[in-house]
């Protein structure tokens, strides 16, 4: 895992009593709250429907059980004993109070944490796999390529005053378990045939009101290039993304506006004039950050034999474990998605847990994973009923690994103060009525994604089957979609028709995986059959 | 008006700046204006001849200026870099940085802020158009 | 009948105007019909309250009910967690909510 050295905290702490300078100064009247926003957001600092929201920044999702134990601190001292993992494989408090807030961030320093740029019209968190350095199809770690962004990111000059939020997400391998594509920049690390590793960008995608899959504009950077050429693409976003439009502003509207050609051809004049600009970070500075992500210390003769004598046990171990590029390990999944739960969320006693399990059993290492699961990415295969025990007896051992139960839910009318409806439950009911059918295993792999707004946060675009809250006159209503995936085989669900009640959204579902039982064909999943058999059985069964 | 914060010694520019289209239209001026939808490198040739360049911000959330401050400067501009219009304590320390060496804020700024925003960065991560050295070149000096 | 809301600055906790204070109470809304403007510029002046407006509500059961949902939402809490409202122990007003 990376280490902050003197530089790194020195900045968080800077960062720390710059926020708290601004607060006061806020608290003071120094400061509109038309000027503050922007300087809280940035700080991760949002005004919600209940109170202040902090989101706290999980780099490329990664933590140890330090930093989860501080998380967990912070739950209880400050926020009302629980937060809520996100998509962006961050985690968010929904009670704070400004006047503690800076405490808060002096607290998340000491840990090497921090909320930088976790909101703001700028460079937002780096997310990336969340297998990184434990996936047996990688060509390399991507966490180095997501750090050094991150460092570039922080605090950028140029770059904190965009036309709009900005994502970046990194993988290295081919199958994407990042939507990748789904972000502003998309960057996969490549191998070309010379043998040599390259960055390839895709620039322009998004979620939102206007999803978008990035296309590819440049399908080798050599890595010695990498935060150049980033540069570039965001100079020419900052210069010529529209600002006249809030709804139009995102990098996605620009790339399509211009067309991914030209785009790409401006970038490359940009490129060109920056090479001679000293914007290149050293190459040792990558090759530092290297020496962070190197393997544990697998033990070369770890034992791949599990006793699946218990049937509780060994369905979680086909459901929530992967396969791990290192014999006799795994990378198990900690399901926040327990049956009429919420999703994403977990208490303070869970968060320790999960810390301590991770230093008992995963080289004292978690990731956040962008579906607001947990993973402990390596653990010994003969570990994982002892964890599996441990995980079950605290509520952490759903067997539901991108089921139709494992439901990707944004915070929706609950929490959010954008939001048009509420989704966490809509999720925790269309949960409990596939346990109680007993379908969940049987329906396989099912990726149900739910947002209460047009902004999109629960992903629903990329949902196999997908979800949008509406407010229709004052009264919620959802809208159902399908055949979206945010994988390697990306593509953008459709909307089925009319939308539903909160009741009738449940039943709908339901029809839709009946359909798919009928007609699916051997080894299919449920988007599979509905890319082969299209909307039209569905509708039919949905609205007669 | 708030009064004029300036970094440099040199004798300043007597007479107002003209817009970019003005400029390109005239010989004589050595001082310009540049709006946020105007392109900095439309006065890339013709360098030599300015002293002041003005960069406006109507609104401190539309970030333009800092690129087109940055291209100036990038071009080996070295004339005053003007930030006018609705620059705030909070966003100075990044104007800097891409290049600016005097702020003519619209609403009149608090003495101890700004100098508290000139001392609050102890590092900088990237290059960019003042002369601090990155944390990564630092690291393996 | 038009109620003024916000959130306290320092805590972020969601307040309604009564006339002469602020409240977490809905119960202790006043009607602004007319002057939510003006309170609204001098509450925010004062820093009483942030980023105030006014909504649209009805008298029912002698409590002001927001017209809106997501007002409702705010005035009591997440839906979804019923041990963390305003009222706890009135588990039942999830139904007032929606």
């Amino acid at each position: 895992m990376y280490k902050y050295d003197q530089y790194d905290q020195a900045m968080v702490d800077a960062r720390v009593e710059e926020f708290r300078d601004q607060a006061r100064r806020r608290l003071e009247g120094k400061l509109t709250e038309d000027q503050f926003k922007p300087l809280r957001l940035m700080n991760g600092l949002y005004l919600q429907l209940h109170a202040y929201m902090l989101r706290v920044a999980i780099p490329y999702g990664t933590l140890d059980s330090r930093q989860m134990h501080a998380l967990a601190d912070i739950a209880d001292k400050y926020d009302r004993g629980y937060g809520h993992f996100t998509t962006r494989q961050n985690i968010q408090y929904n009670w704070i109070k400004l006047e503690d807030a800076a405490d808060i961030l002096a607290d998340l320093s000491k840990v090497e944490m921090h909320a930088i740029q976790t909101s703001g019209n700028c460079i937002r968190n780096i997310s990336s796999d969340h297998f990184a350095g434990a996936a047996a199809d990688e060509v390399v770690d991507p966490r180095p390529y997501a750090e050094l962004l991150r460092q570039w990111s922080s605090f950028h000059p140029e770059f904190s005053y965009l036309p709009r939020k900005f994502k970046i997400a990194v993988i290295a391998s081919d199958t994407d378990r990042a939507a990748m594509r789904l972000h502003d920049i998309g960057i996969q690390i490549v191998q070309n045939d010379a043998g040599d590793l390259g960055a390839a960008f895709y620039v322009g995608g998004g979620m939102g009101r206007t999803p978008m899959i990035a296309p590819c504009i440049n399908a080798f950077v050599p890595l010695d290039r990498l935060v150049t050429y980033a540069e570039a693409c965001l100079r020419v976003y900052n210069r010529y993304g529209r600002r006249d439009n809030k709804y139009k502003a995102r990098i996605k509207i620009l790339v399509h506006e211009l067309g991914a050609e030209e785009y790409a051809r401006q970038v490359e004049e940009e490129f060109a004039h920056m090479l001679d600009q000293g914007v290149e970070p050293p190459f040792a500075e990558l090759e530092r950050i290297r020496t962070f992500f190197e393997d544990p210390l697998f033990e070369a003769d770890a034992s791949s034999d599990i006793d699946r004598s218990d049937p509780d046990f060994a369905l979680w171990v086909d459901r929530n474990t992967v396969a791990h590029k290192a014999d006799g390990y795994a990378s198990a999944v900690i399901s926040l998605k327990p049956v009429g739960g919420i999703p994403g969320d977990a208490t303070a006693e869970q968060m320790r847990l999960m810390a301590d399990l991770a230093k008992d059993y995963s080289f004292d290492e978690l990731r956040v994973m962008h579906t607001q699961n947990i993973v402990l990415p390596h653990v010994r295969k003969a570990d994982l009923h002892a964890l599996w025990t441990a995980l079950d007896e605290a509520g952490l051992g759903a067997p539901n690994l991108d089921t139709v139960e494992d439901i990707i839910a944004c915070p929706g009318l609950d929490y959010c103060s954008l939001a048009n409806a509420r989704s966490i439950p809509v999720a925790q009911r269309i949960s409990e009525r596939f346990a109680k059918t007993g379908k969940t295993e049987t329906l396989g792999q099912l990726k149900l994604k739910i947002s209460g707004c047009i902004n999109a946060c629960g992903h629903h675009h990329a949902g196999h089957i997908g979800i949008l809250g509406v407010d229709r006159k004052g009264v919620e209503n959802y809208q159902l979609l399908l055949g979206g995936s945010e994988a390697e085989d990306v593509s953008l669900a459709k909307i089925t028709g009319p939308g539903f009640d909160e009741h009738g959204i449940v039943d709908a579902v339901e029809t839709v995986t009946t359909v798919y039982e009928r007609e699916r064909e051997d080894g299919e999943r449920f988007l599979d059959t509905y890319r082969r058999i299209g909307m039209n059985p569905f509708k039919e069964a949905l609205y007669g | 008006m708030a009064e004029l914060l300036r970094y440099r010694d040199d004798e300043m520019v007597d007479h107002p700046a003209v817009t970019v289209d003005a400029f390109l239209d005239q010989s004589n001026a050595g001082a310009v204006r540049i709006e946020p939808g105007d392109d900095a490198r439309d006065l890339l040739p013709h360098l030599e001849r300015l002293a002041l360049v003005e960069v406006n911000f109507p609104a401190f959330g539309d970030g333009r200026g800092y690129s087109s401050a940055r291209i100036l400067r990038e071009a080996g501009y070295d004339g005053e870099l003007r930030a006018v219009g609705d620059v705030l304590v909070d966003q100075l320390a990044y104007m800097r940085r891409c290049g600016f060496d005097a702020f003519e804020p619209d609403q009149q700024l608090n003495k101890d802020d700004v100098q508290a925003a000139f001392e609050r960065w102890p590092e900088v991560y990237q290059s960019a158009a003042d002369d601090r050295t990155p944390i990564w070149t630092k690291r393996h000096a | 009948m038009r109620l003024l809301t916000g959130n306290d600055l320092k805590t972020g906790v969601v307040t309604w105007w009564t006339g002469s204070d602020w409240s977490i109470h809905v119960e202790d809304a006043a009607d602004v019909t007319g002057s939510e403007d003006e309170t609204a510029r001098r509450e925010e002046a004062a820093r009483r309250v942030n980023a105030p407006y006014a909504i649209d509500a009805e008298m029912q059961d002698g409590v002001p009910r927001p017209t809106h949902i997501k007002e409702r939402v705010r005035t009591l809490g997440p839906t979804v967690r019923p041990d963390l409202t305003l009222k706890p122990a009135e588990p039942d007003l999830g139904n007032w909510v929606i």
